[in-house]
């Protein structure tokens, strides 16, 4: 199925309801999303405006605990290395945790993280489709990894020696 | 990056690893980071870990995406209905 920037209201319709109810196979099903994403959230950013995702970064350095590290900033608890080898540590292993760490993350961390990282959208069209600045887009997806990773790391990364 | 010195330290270095894989670090900064990680088995750890991450997150098929992700999707598209409706 073809899908064009001309395509038709109904169709738009129609492909939604397939993709939401899974019913349909699409030969590129994440290339469909993203698109589908983006003019959703075109249509979303002239409405509420374009600053209304705006997210306030902070200081950036707080993604590890302060407690791993020394007051000269050095790790007192570093992270164990994860097995090359461990059947475990493989990425498709990996990957219903980083998808159950995805969904616990405040909301335009998912969806950035779920862009990059899912979708692989470049980090402009992160910024276009959520109308968010490059700085605040990179934050996000800095926050949304380490809390993927620290997620990992409780689970099978912990008993790694 | 303006915080950078000479002498990094693991705690500083960890908050760069998204610059450094996005390839947003000044030359100067990344030589810094990497001069790091030369000497720092343990934000090496770390780096490898992040990229291992990164790696499981690419394996997430989209239409297996967990319901909060999903539901993203269709909330646009609410949207979308309203304005377009």
């Amino acid at each position: 199925m073809a899908i064009t920037a001309g395509s038709t209201r109904a169709e738009v319709q129609e492909t939604w309801v397939a993709v939401i109810r899974g019913v349909e196979r699409f030969e590129r099903r994440s290339s469909l999303q993203t698109w589908l994403f983006r003019i959703c959230a075109n249509r979303a950013r002239s409405r509420f405006g374009a600053d209304h995702r705006q997210v306030p970064v902070g200081v950036p350095g707080t993604t590890v605990s302060g407690d791993r590290f020394n007051s000269h900033g050095d790790w007192i608890d570093p992270p164990e290395p994860w097995s090359d080898v461990d059947d475990r540590l493989t990425a498709e292993a990996l990957a219903p945790l980083a998808r159950a760490a995805i969904a616990g993350l405040p909301d335009v961390q998912r969806q950035v993280v779920t862009l990059r990282d899912v979708e692989g959208l470049s980090p402009n069209e992160i910024c276009e489709v959520l109308a968010i600045t490059e700085a605040n887009q990179r934050v996000l997806l800095h926050r949304a990894r380490a809390r993927i990773r620290a997620t990992i790391e409780s689970g099978p990364g912990r008993d790694i020696t | 990056m303006r915080f950078l010195t000479r002498d990094l330290v693991c705690q500083q270095a960890v908050e760069l690893v998204t610059d450094y894989l996005e390839n947003r670090l000044s030359r100067r900064d990344r030589k810094s980071f990497e001069r790091h990680l030369a000497g720092c088995p343990n934000c090496t750890a770390y780096l490898d870990q992040i990229r291992r991450t990164i790696a499981a997150t690419g394996h997430i098929e989209a239409e297996t995406l967990d319901p909060a992700a999903r539901a993203d999707l269709i909330e646009l598209f609410r949207r979308y209905s309203d304005e377009t409706g």
